[in-house]
């Protein structure tokens, strides 16, 4: 008897491959929950109202479009290229993740599942989904590391006043990637009445191109902007990338534009040595980890290995499978900062623009002022700026020696 | 070597290669082969055990800091082999390792070694195309995991492509002790035998003699995993093989005789 379902080979081409990576790597129980959601997410992506309620939300409420601004005091104290951030960070909640929150709080809805699950690393996916959970009365349950959970207090409070339940991971190295195992466990035991809201393009096939899409509006603003603005292209969009869900976000849009640089920056941490760092494209090779076939930091024994980096947000194993694609095809560069130039360049753009960036965005910054001095005025580099720094407050005023009361 | 289940029930029984040792191990395997297990399940121990429950996370745990590795766990299947010619063996592991090893020098290696089967935990019959090919090539089993949330035509395919018999999980959720079974299994069990004649295997939070019973009523075997784990936990590299030895075979006495 002919089975409907065909094994595939890793490099055919299929949904949710990007090239030979991606791919759903998973039990067999969450199969049919991946399904369900990738047929329902794609009947939402035609549905008029869908979009509606969603575009409706991302305006009155998360507060887009966000602006797109030119930084003069960086770029006149670096004297090269013309720099401009896109204001993320300004988003209700401080950054990026509540667009993909929202358009999967609303999918949520739409599947009749009542229970949220997600997971955190820097606090800022956890905050925006137990945002998105007051706002549509789901139950909310955040999985986050324990050592995360240290370093990014201030988000486990804020996610506990709006009425999330927030679960320490004392599993292994009790950081982000031991959140998502622990929610992938939560998943598998309760996928009839519960929602995975992933909040970076990982993990099993919908969720890269999904979450990609969700965020793919950073790019089309951008690239309206730059253009009223500037009635051309920019040389480059530097972006953080950790799972990788802002950097995709605001590179999509130019990825058919061959003259824009697309620039992703890894968390070069405190060290090249494996386990120092969460650069992927330096040091990672490809395995599958949570569901994905991507660059994986692991050992010669297939072991996945620690990962160290100053930002939670960053401080993962694995990245995005689409930006392993994008990597192996060279249509985006990948670079890493370490946590000391990161650490100047929140101070920098503080001290010059009165902006405070997240940790996780201060790579991306970092990489800007490496690259603009050399650049010359008629060159545009556009960072994305994906969240706020409030949340880095306790870190910052430790690693600056910053005094309080 | 074909797996068979001579006994009635069946019984699988898994193990976290390399906790607390490889030699432990290989004396537990051996206990609980001769104690009447009609396969033995070696764990490959990995990092990031997503589908598993707190016990054998920290048995892998173990078994990693002892520094087991996935080539050991091989050689562990060979000595196996070697003292049990006719005892059912599978290599049980997440696809990480596998990968970086190298899947069809795995599938050689796994073979040679005297395996009889691969269970992957988190390779599902999309993506199994060159891992199928290279199973065919060696001739290893694959066995596939069908669960309770897998609708018909995924049965289908699972129970197409699977050989040695095919896997049913109890319920949905990850490995670990429960209080009893649900319903979930023998519902699933049914439809999967509209697929197949293999032998159906029911596993996850089977933890006592009471459990097997009712496995046995509409499955071909149990599969225990995470009592077992626990127990050797519990006892002294020493001890464990006789505590495994006894446990099983307490796993088929009938339940007055337990009552008594």
């Amino acid at each position: 008897m002919a089975s409907v379902i065909h094994p595939a080979a890793p490099t055919e081409s299929q949904p949710g491959r990007f090239g030979i990576y991606g791919g759903r790597y998973v039990p067999e129980t969450l199969v049919a929950a991946l399904v369900e959601l990738e047929h329902e997410y794609e009947a939402a992506k035609a549905d008029p109202a869908f979009q509606a309620e969603l575009a409706g939300l991302l305006k009155d409420y998360a507060g887009r479009p966000t602006p797109l601004y030119h930084a003069k005091r960086l770029t006149h104290e670096l004297g090269g290229a013309k720099i401009y951030l896109k204001r993320e960070d300004l988003l209700h909640t401080g950054a990026h993740k509540i667009n993909n929150a929202l358009g999967q709080g609303l999918l949520a809805r739409r599947m009749g599942k009542q229970r949220i699950i997600a997971e955190t690393g820097a606090g800022q996916h956890g905050v925006a989904t137990a945002t998105v959970c007051a706002l549509l009365g789901l139950e909310c349950v955040i999985y986050m590391g324990q050592v995360d959970m240290e370093r990014q207090e201030l988000n486990v409070l804020r996610m506990r006043l709006l009425g999330a339940e927030v679960r320490g991971v004392q599993s292994g190295s009790k950081t982000l990637k031991d959140a998502i195992s622990e929610a992938m466990r939560d998943w598998v035991t309760n996928v009839r009445t519960t929602h995975y809201l992933l909040g970076s393009a990982l993990g099993a096939h919908p969720y890269p191109t999904m979450v990609r899409d969700f965020h793919r509006v950073i790019s089309r603003e951008m690239r309206e902007q730059i253009l009223e603005k500037e009635g051309r292209l920019p040389t480059a969009v530097i972006a953080c990338v950790g799972g990788g869900s802002n950097a995709i976000g605001a590179f999509y849009e130019f990825i058919p534009d061959r003259e824009v640089r697309l620039i992703g920056v890894e968390a070069g941490g405190r060290g090249a040595a494996l386990g120092e760092h969460a650069a992927r494209f330096s040091g990672g090779v490809p395995g599958v980890l949570q569901g994905t076939y991507s660059y994986v930091l692991q050992d010669e024994n297939g072991q996945i290995a620690p990962t160290h980096s100053v930002s939670a947000g960053l401080d993962y194993a694995s990245i995005g499978p689409e930006h392993a694609a994008l990597h192996d095809s060279g249509r985006a560069e990948y670079v890493s900062q370490d946590d000391t130039a990161t650490l100047d360049a929140v101070v920098k753009l503080a001290r010059l623009e009165g902006i405070l960036p997240a940790l996780e965005s201060a790579h991306a910054v970092a990489e800007c002022i490496r690259i603009a001095p050399s650049m010359s005025e008629h060159d545009i580099l556009v960072v994305n700026l994906s969240g706020r720094g409030d949340k880095d407050m306790g870190i910052l005023a430790r690693e600056l020696k910053i005094q309080g009361a | 070597m074909p797996i068979r289940f001579d006994h009635k029930p069946g019984l699988v029984i898994y193990l976290t290669a390399g906790d607390p040792s490889l030699q432990a191990t290989r004396a537990i395997a051996l206990e609980a082969i001769d104690a009447g297990a009609d396969v033995i399940e070696l764990g490959v121990p990995f990092s990031d055990p997503l589908a598993d429950g707190p016990v054998i996370q920290r048995a892998s745990e173990r078994a990693l800091e002892r520094g087991t590795r996935l080539r050991d766990v091989i050689a562990l299947a060979a000595e196996i082999r070697a003292a049990r010619p006719a005892a059912g063996l599978v290599l049980f592991t997440y696809l990480n390792p596998i990968l970086r090893y190298g899947l069809s020098r795995f599938a050689d290696d796994a073979a040679a070694a005297g395996a009889d089967g691969v269970l992957v935990t988190d390779m599902i019959v999309e993506e199994a195309g060159e891992y199928l090919a290279q199973m065919e090539r060696t001739g290893l089993s694959p066995i596939f995991l069908a669960a309770p949330t897998s609708p018909d035509e995924r049965l289908q395919a699972i129970a197409t492509h699977s050989k040695g018999f095919v896997y049913a999980i109890s319920r949905t959720g990850i490995t670990g002790k429960q209080q009893s079974m649900t319903g979930d299994a023998a519902t699933l069990v049914d439809r999967i035998r509209r697929w197949t004649t293999l032998p159906v295997a029911v596993g996850f939070g089977i933890s006592n003699a009471d459990h097997v019973a009712q496995v046995a009523e509409f499955a071909d075997a149990a599969v225990v995993g995470s009592a077992i784990v626990e127990l050797i936990e519990r006892s002294t590299p020493e001890t464990a093989p006789g505590a495994v030895a006894r446990f099983i075979k307490g796993l088929r006495l009938p339940q007055a005789a337990l009552t008594r």
